[in-house]
């Protein structure tokens, strides 16, 4: 019956991944946070896409709001509005949050943002401190709000046997088309080459064709950095025209310290430099807020500068 | 006049093609270069964590090419070398074990065809219709071979002693990406057909199904079916995660909401003639084709309508439907030229028959998302074209 295969698993391997915190609170941590602390921390590490008040940004998601809404039309499904389990929220924070840097954030860290989302859902006073000790303190409203599949008694009973072949309806109309929202996605036209009214004074060493590869190397970096006209700082800051430009001098931006203080040396973001950060961002900049892992093919290096510098130089 | 075509010697009927080598891993002739994946841009905030939709519109036959077949991500596609590949087996279990990808494929195998869909798959049409495309209606979908390890094997090499009375037990499986998708499977599934898989199709898994390992969960919703699955844990209970609480729960009228609606019940679509393949022939013999599937069992009959349900025919299975796998149907038939709204009825083989959309609603209200398996319509004009429509 056994096959003898595999090996056992450490106790430190098994520590190491069995990070799922359970209903009951088993496998909680020590630690502990308030929502005081964890405002500030959401603030650097999530609110460029939830929102400085957990209200959400564009379609990310909201985690604050929608109370009573979930018998309405379209209800507001947030932590406080929907979530079962407080577990579900720690045990989703500490394992995927935040998106793009995952399992970076430290148990109190977790405790403490777990508090602010709480206290921006009016389930805490701002001093309540959560931990293990406290997790059940916690009332969540919508804890009673689900029944486990029932579709064997309310749909398989009457939506089985023989069905009408003849005469199933006296008239049909149509009652709605989706013509009228218009909402399916247009046919794309061949992709449009990098914009060339924008190319400044590096025109004349400028590839469109690399450029367009590079808008494809850039999908990795779209999950924090936003670039063109109506670029917005998010995780990262905006990237309209860093190339050629000195370092550190988007408005608006909190820099990381080592960042600010090569800034400060003169660091300009010349495309040799750029090309060095990018290939391995933590060995060229020693505590960077940046968490890619870089890029290691020359040819992503390569696009991926030439793409910045269609948005001027 | 003779077709030139026929009576001009062409150039392939002259020179050469290419060699053998010219493509050592071939893609599809550039002539059918629409045939691709589409992604609905304002569903989500960002392609890293989305989905886009097989184009079921185009394909025949009942297996999706991998190539074509619908990504979901949470946290984008990773990289993960087969070398790299660790499987973690522990919890209420006798040993618990760690695994190469090597191991795995030591163990005895299955080859099983399974669809694959997404929850969420026809999520945009519970309010009304919506998109005009059955990329876009039903393309959360896909149905491949896959060649895997039964869980069921590696949870008794492991051993299931500790673990007791195994009914109410549970196994919470997780990914290796960052979003860490986990889901909470009962232990019954997870020892029936659930299987631990590599290949699809014939050829290891493509990176964005979970390269180089997969869960396959047949007939329970495409988000259990936990890609770059990394750790399975023997539990006494549920986790309750984020993707089984917050998402992927249906809200009713009334507020409560369901949970634990893993099966994908019974359902079928018609694919062609739809929006995006109009009848361009006229009159005449005219090929009614689509897809039914049920996550329940296997497809026994496909009922096609031509006048939004008024009357029904039964159309011709191309093989007798397989559990929890795609069955393709036909109506062949002779089109006048008039006006139709198509729609297709699926039953399976529990005797269960797909809603309309208006049953659904009675049931459920207008606020779910997920789990929309009701009958579709399509306008057909006397040009062929097609639309995507409610009826009365």
């Amino acid at each position: 019956e056994k096959f003898g295969l595999g090996r056992a698993a450490l106790p430190e391997e098994i520590a190491a991944w069995d990070r799922d915190i359970r209903p009951n609170g088993t496998g909680l941590p020590e630690g502990s946070g308030d929502a005081i602390v964890g405002e500030e921390i959401f603030a650097t590490r999530c609110a460029a896409c939830h929102g400085d008040f957990a209200e959400g940004i564009d379609n990310w998601p909201e985690l604050a709001g929608g109370a009573d809404t979930l018998d309405h039309d379209d209800p507001l499904k947030t932590v406080g509005s929907y979530w079962p389990y407080l577990s579900s929220g720690y045990d989703y924070i500490k394992r995927s949050m935040p998106y793009g840097n995952a399992g970076t954030l430290s148990d109190d860290e977790v405790y403490a943002l777990l508090a602010y989302i709480l206290y921006s859902n009016d389930l805490i006073e701002d001093d309540f401190v959560l931990s293990k000790e406290t997790f059940f303190d916690v009332e969540m409203p919508n804890a009673e709000g689900f029944i486990i599949d029932d579709r064997t008694e309310t749909e398989y009973t009457q939506w089985t046997g023989e069905p009408c072949m003849e005469n199933c309806k006296d008239e049909v109309r149509v009652t709605m088309r989706a013509m009228v929202l218009d909402v399916t996605p247009e046919e794309e036209t061949t992709p449009k080459p990098a914009q060339e009214e924008t190319v400044g004074a590096g025109a004349a060493s400028f590839d469109a064709e690399l450029a367009a590869k590079g808008e494809k190397v850039f999908k990795k970096c779209k999950a924090c950095h936003q670039i063109g006209e109506a670029a917005k700082n998010r995780t990262g800051p905006i990237l309209t025209a860093v190339v050629g430009n000195p370092a550190g001098a988007v408005d608006g931006f909190k820099y990381s310290q080592p960042l600010k203080e090569r800034a400060e040396n003169g660091l300009v973001w010349t495309e040799e430099e750029l090309v060095a950060f990018l290939a391995k961002p933590k060995a060229y900049m020693k505590g960077t807020k940046m968490s890619f892992a870089g890029l290691s093919k020359q040819d992503d290096l390569a696009a991926i500068v030439e793409y910045l510098k269609s948005f001027g130089v | 006049a003779p077709d030139p075509l026929i009576t001009k010697v062409q150039p392939w009927a002259q020179g050469f093609g290419d060699g053998v080598d010219e493509t050592p891993y071939g893609l599809p002739i550039e002539y059918e270069s629409d045939v691709v994946r589409r992604n609905v841009e304002w569903l989500t905030a960002d392609t890293i964590s989305s989905i886009n939709f097989t184009p079921i519109h185009a394909l025949d036959g009942t297996i999706t090419p991998q190539g074509c077949a619908f990504e979901r991500h949470h946290s984008g596609a990773i990289d993960l070398r087969k070398e790299d590949y660790r499987l973690m087996i522990n919890g209420m279990v006798d040993t618990p074990l760690v695994f190469s990808y090597a191991d795995l494929e030591r163990f005895p195998r299955e080859n099983q065809v399974y669809f694959c869909e997404c929850a969420a798959n026809t999520g945009m049409e519970w309010a009304g219709a919506q998109l005009n495309g059955v990329q876009f209606t039903h393309g959360m979908i896909h149905n491949m071979e896959y060649s895997g390890v039964p869980l069921r094997t590696l949870l008794q090499e492991a051993g299931l002693d500790t673990a007791g009375d195994l009914t109410n037990k549970w196994v919470f499986v997780e990914g290796a990406d960052a979003s860490s998708n986990g889901r909470s499977i009962p232990m019954e599934k997870a020892l029936d057909d659930v299987l631990v898989a590599f290949k699809a199709n014939g050829e290891a898994l493509r990176k964005e199904h979970g390269y180089p390992v997969r869960l396959v969960v047949p007939g329970w919703e495409g988000n259990m079916w936990v890609k770059w699955v990394r750790r399975i844990e023997v539990m006494d209970g549920p986790v309750e995660s984020r993707e089984e609480t917050s998402k992927y729960t249906d809200t009713l009228e009334n507020g409560i909401s369901r949970k634990w609606t893993w099966a994908m019940d019974a359902k079928s679509v018609v694919t062609s003639p739809s929006p995006q393949a109009p009848i361009t022939h006229g009159k005449g013999p005219l090929v009614i084709t689509g897809l039914a599937w049920s996550g329940r069992g296997a497809i026994t009959r496909v009922d096609v309508s031509r006048d939004g349900g008024m009357s029904w025919q039964a159309a011709r299975l191309a093989k007798p439907g397989e559990q929890k796998a795609l069955t393709r149907f036909y109506l062949d038939t002779d089109w006048d030229g008039s006006e139709m709204l198509l729609q297709s009825r699926a039953m399976d083989d529990t005797g269960y028959v797909q809603p309309t959309k208006s049953q659904l609603r009675e049931v459920r209200g207008l606020n779910s998302i997920y789990h929309n398996n009701c009958i579709q319509t399509w306008l057909v004009r006397s040009d062929g074209e097609a639309e995507n429509v409610e009826v009365s």
